[in-house]
């Protein structure tokens, strides 16, 4: 037992004599474990987001198309779809996003009945009047307001529009609640102009999960310029899309990965002379090539260990501290005109496992390969320089 | 008188089967007793460090033996090898060959880091060497801040720290002065003194006709000349 402990000791001793060399390997090493942790990261966290903000969400939203395009539904739809069998529910929904020139944020706009998902209010209640409204953690702090202060927006008549804050919204998922502002549907219609008779869509409620698919077809088949989309297509649409775009950023960092490792591999097969000579007299005095590579693997342990806990944690604070500015323009797409939002702390054990494989294991093999060509030479060989 | 070490018609070729194929030894055989002080004597290119990495376990022979004590050994795997090197030799090679970066304390206890001994008892034992060497006071420098005599020492202390049966030096006084290579010598006695088996290469006259040697070996173009009984 006490010999690994001493192969430990000197290794340390080692690691500290070319303290500056190991640095600065340490650090190179670190910022790629860094850009990739920060793309699994921010991929899982948004993909949790995504899936947190559905969980609640009808199973079937119907929209009505016009040219191509999404327009408001006749209220009156929500009748025929809810005479179809297996459907629960039919709720027409108002919402509508708001462009605020001065945050220069997109804020959702959402009337009380159309508002399915669970929200819990962090501090006061649900707006219960047309003056009245609820709003995002995210909205509080672009505008500056909290409770019991005036929501000051500017309606689609270009008229001041002012709302009392009666609520403060706290949920799991930062993504779906913080560019939120819930009012009741006659604030919502009059703010957005819209009809009595019209909504801007309709959710379904299904009773039956496999019902699903044939409703929706039904919907479709049965009023011609709708579009029903299921909450499975919208999760899909998420998981492609970040995956996608993950995989871009994947690809472009593995791409760094493979070459520091073969940077690794050239410094590494290149051992210096005063490596080889180190190795040449450890064998002479009497070392065994299993102590040479033992030294050898502790050092690479050490280094890629280190490395690779500073890089995660490094992917952490730029993630969930820093909100990833590096990587948000490419991997949120057009969600950053939301007011900035504090993505929740979400991690993928299995993916940090595949990253500290994939990063520890090359490196290793990068410095063990080399020293055990030069350590399974006669020593004599090393001190002739051979 | 028991022989210690013995090496029977070796052979050593380097780069064997290539165009630049040299044959550093050719069929030498030579018996060092136990105890005795046996200088290797020859000019440059004549085969005494390769006889020397040969009689020491650091090579195998191309073809021949080599025995310690009555065991042959030069056809050991490598593992064995290293144990052997580090059990029962002590090398002082003609470079000093120590660690730089390393404190002089840690240099010195190098040979037994591998050897499942307690890290304080190596320190314990390589402060005592060091205290015998008069280099007490410098075992927290580093090599580079020690002078070539100095050096000499911290070679000597690591190669006697694990007690070996035999001491092999090569050119031990090419780096020094004749006042040092004179205090190196009486170290040697002092070795020689206590038991130990010494083998030296050397081409220095002032260590080939000192007291302390028992026999000298001279070796020409791979060859044994003289020496051997």
């Amino acid at each position: 037992m006490q010999r690994p402990v001493n192969l430990l000791e000197f290794t340390l001793g080692s690691l500290w004599r070319r303290k500056y060399k190991h640095l600065a390997l340490i650090l190179v090493y670190a910022l790629i474990v860094a850009t990739l942790g920060s793309v699994l990261f921010l991929t899982t966290a948004l993909k949790h987001e995504a899936t947190v903000s559905l969980v609640d969400a009808p199973e079937i939203v119907v929209q009505r198309i016009v040219a191509g395009r999404h327009d408001l539904t006749p209220v009156s739809a929500a009748a025929l779809i809810e005479k179809f069998p297996g459907v629960a529910a039919v709720t027409p929904r108002v919402w509508g996003y708001y462009y605020d020139s001065l945050i220069r944020a997109n804020l959702t706009l959402i009337g009380l009945s159309g508002q399915h998902q669970h929200l819990d209010l962090l501090e006061g209640r649900l707006p219960e009047q047309a003056t009245e409204c609820a709003i995002g953690q995210g909205v509080a702090e672009a505008f500056g307001p909290g409770l019991g202060d005036l929501l000051v927006l500017e309606n689609s008549a270009k008229q001041r529009a002012e709302y009392r804050i009666t609520g403060l919204f706290r949920a799991e998922s930062n993504l779906l609640t913080n560019d939120l502002v819930v009012m009741s549907d006659a604030a919502i219609r009059q703010f957005f102009s819209i009809a009595d008779s019209l909504a801007t869509d309709l959710a379904v409620r299904v009773r039956n999960p496999r019902e699903i698919g044939t409703i929706a077809k039904k919907i479709s088949y049965n009023l011609p310029r709708s579009r029903p989309i299921t909450r499975d297509e919208i999760m899909h649409t998420y998981d492609t899309l970040f995956n996608w775009r993950s995989g871009m950023l994947l690809a472009v960092s593995v791409a760094a990965l493979i070459a520091f490792c073969i940077l690794a591999w050239d410094r590494a097969t290149g051992l210096n002379a005063e490596e080889k000579r180190e190795i040449g007299v450890l064998k002479a005095i009497g070392w065994e090539t299993s102590d040479i590579l033992g030294i050898k693997f502790w050092e690479g342990l050490v280094i890629s260990v280190t490395a690779f806990l500073l890089g995660v944690i490094a992917a952490w604070l730029h993630v969930f501290v820093l909100g990833a500015p590096a990587l948000t323009p490419l991997l949120k797409g057009w969600s950053v005109l939301f007011p900035e939002f504090r993505l929740t702390a979400v991690i993928d054990y299995y993916q940090l496992l595949v990253l500290a494989v994939l990063s520890i294991v090359p490196y290793l093999v990068c410095t063990l390969v080399p020293s055990w060509k030069a350590a399974v030479t006669d020593p004599e060989q090393i001190l002739r320089g051979e | 008188m028991m022989s210690c070490l013995r090496a029977v018609n070796v052979r050593k070729l380097y780069h064997a089967g290539r165009p630049d194929e040299t044959c550093a030894l050719d069929q030498v055989s030579v018996t060092i007793d136990a105890g005795e002080v046996v200088v290797l004597a020859g000019p440059s290119g004549s085969g005494k460090t390769t006889l020397l990495s040969l009689l020491g376990c650091m090579a195998r022979p191309t073809s021949g033996e080599v025995f310690l004590g009555e065991r042959s050994v030069g056809r050991l795997q490598e593992h064995f090898l290293a144990r052997l090197r580090r059990e029962h030799f002590g090398f002082v090679f003609q470079q000093y060959q120590l660690l730089g970066g390393l404190s002089v304390l840690d240099n010195v206890m190098l040979p037994l880091y591998p050897a499942g001994m307690a890290l304080s008892k190596i320190r314990l034992r390589a402060e005592e060497l060091l205290d015998r060497f008069e280099l007490r006071d410098k075992k927290h420098k580093t090599i580079a801040q020690l002078s070539g005599g100095e050096q000499q020492r911290v070679a000597i202390s690591r190669a006697l720290i694990a007690d070996p049966r035999v001491l092999i030096a090569d050119e031990p006084t090419a780096h020094l002065d004749q006042e040092l290579a004179g205090r190196l010598l009486a170290h040697l006695a002092e070795l020689k003194a206590e038991g130990k088996t010494i083998l030296i290469a050397s081409h220095d006259p002032s260590v080939i006709n000192a007291g302390l040697i028992d026999r000298q070996v001279l070796l020409r173009h791979g060859q044994l000349e003289t020496g051997e009984r």
